[in-house]
């Protein structure tokens, strides 16, 4: 095995270029379980870990440049404000060891359909940044996961960074497990409102082949708060129900060994109705404040 | 492959490192401290924690060449030449080790929640020690420990 270390991320691309097939390794929360337990055996790992520009976030043009090397960790800590929905679910993963590891780009390309930033940027309709010696290019998040574990990225691109628009309006996450902490998620959902457009994301995780997201629920919801949004008045049960069983109805989980397909469903609906719940009287309570 | 890399404030020099080895591999097998302990090689556990560049990180998850030239702390760099430190003698007196093989991991992590927080409620102990699996103590004299060392560690909020 060959271990490369670029100090650049030119020299990062230069290396993937030279070598497609290497195995470039940030956190290596996913990686090192994968060579530890003989399941991986790149030829060469990529250490990105030396390589500032990916460990850097900043703002512009209205979105955070989210660097692919930030750990859950500092997006905790550091971008809670901006991007909550994101920041909700970093603090879901792991433990602390592994929220200081661990980064986004790391979980976008795994592209597990169970990571759960995945749900989080769906909803909040970012954009991931790929770059490689021939340029870079922006994919929407929608259009990232491809497989699964298969993503839009070519052999010889990096991930760069993921662009997120902070919020008009309140985000939530939720996810559904064993445990409080260190689980792979059951079932995940991801709501982001967005009075500003008057639409609404809503993204699943854990029960499709890929993360994706609920269109039906979304243009549904959207309708109903059309006539909403201005008065901010009190959400109709009924329509949170519904706005859950579309949700599930978007879904199309598998019996395995950490939940039934049946019960994936029966918790995201559930899940879908209260996130809407409380983002809704988040927004209600926003408008007290201002 | 040649690492270097300073732990418990020591330059350590090892050679023939292989490329797909763990930090926690070359601490326990190359250089001679076996402290942080080997259990599960896939972050579940946390008995292999270790401070890297200040920050606890399961060692088990760091390639070793990512710790070339970084700062790393082990279980071993926590006592002074003639007395436990704090953290460990509160583990000893709560009576908070019982096989003993997840307090290295927890020490350093409860070393490391008592030294950003202070004085940490009990949520935020449960929080900040849900990455280390205990499997003797049922986890309440690990509580106590944690309150006995930070009381006599007098910090305060
Ligand atoms: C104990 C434990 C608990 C976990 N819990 C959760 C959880 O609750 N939720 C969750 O979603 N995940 C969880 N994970 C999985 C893992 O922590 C996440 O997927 C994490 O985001 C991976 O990031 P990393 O930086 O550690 O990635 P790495 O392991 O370094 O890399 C992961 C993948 O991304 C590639 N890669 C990394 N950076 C780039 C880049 N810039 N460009 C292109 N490719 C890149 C690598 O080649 C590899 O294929 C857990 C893992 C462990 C060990
Ligand atoms: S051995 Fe590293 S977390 Fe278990
Ligand atoms: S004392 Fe035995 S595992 Fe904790």
């Amino acid at each position: 095995m060959e271990f490369l270390q670029p100090a650049t991320w030119a020299e990062a691309l230069e290396a993937k270029a030279a070598h497609p097939d290497a195995v470039p390794i940030a956190g290596g929360t996913d990686v090192m379980v994968g060579i530890n337990f003989g399941h991986l055996r790149p030829a060469l790992l990529l250490d990105l870990t030396r390589v500032d520009d990916l460990r850097e976030w900043t703002t512009g043009a209205g979105a955070v440049r989210l660097g692919a090397g930030v750990s859950y960790a500092r997006v905790i800590t550091e971008l809670g404000d901006r991007l909550p929905g994101l920041a909700m679910a970093a603090r879901t993963i792991g433990s602390p060891q592994i929220r200081n590891r661990g980064t986004v780009g790391g979980n976008l390309a795994t592209a597990s359909p169970a990571g759960d930033a995945h749900p989080a940027l769906l909803a909040a309709d970012a954009v991931v940044e790929v770059a490689s010696v021939r340029g870079s290019r922006r994919i929407p998040v929608t259009d990232f996961y491809t497989g699964v574990k298969r993503t839009a990225m070519d052999a010889d691109e990096l991930i760069a960074a993921v662009h997120v628009t902070p919020p008009s309006g309140p985000q939530q996450y939720s996810k559904i497990g064993t445990r409080n902490a260190m689980v792979i998620a059951v079932a995940a959902f991801g709501l982001a409102l967005h009075p500003d457009r008057r639409t609404v994301g809503a993204a699943i995780g854990s029960a499709a082949p890929t993360p994706r997201r609920a269109p039906a629920a979304e243009e549904f919801l959207a309708g109903e708060l059309d006539a909403l949004w201005e008065s901010r008045a009190e959400l109709p049960t009924e329509v949170a129900r519904r706005f859950g069983e579309l949700v599930a109805a978007a879904s199309s989980p598998i019996d395995d060994v950490r939940g039934t397909a049946a019960y994936r469903r029966h918790a995201l609906s559930v899940m879908a109705r209260r996130a809407l719940t409380w983002a809704w009287t988040d927004y209600r309570n926003d408008a007290k404040g201002a | 492959m040649r690492l270097t890399c300073t732990v418990n404030g020591t330059e350590q020099e090892v050679d023939d490192v292989w490329e797909g080895e763990s930090l926690l591999y070359v601490l326990r097998e190359r250089m001679g401290l076996p402290g942080s302990k080997n259990a599960c090689e896939q972050g579940e556990c946390g008995s292999c924690t270790v401070y890297l560049d200040g920050l606890p990180v399961c060692a088990c998850l760091v390639a070793a060449g990512q710790a070339e030239g970084r700062q790393v702390g082990t279980v071993e760099g926590l006592a002074d030449a003639d007395a436990l430190h704090p953290v460990q003698q509160a583990f000893v007196d709560a009576g908070a080790v019982q096989c003993g093989f997840c307090t290295p991991g927890l020490l350093v992590a409860t070393h490391d929640l008592i030294t950003r927080t202070g004085r940490p409620s009990d949520a935020e102990t449960r929080e900040a020690l849900a990455g280390n699996l205990c499997r003797c103590t049922g986890y309440e004299k690990i509580l106590d420990a944690v309150r006995l060392a930070a009381d006599r560690m007098g910090g305060d909020r």
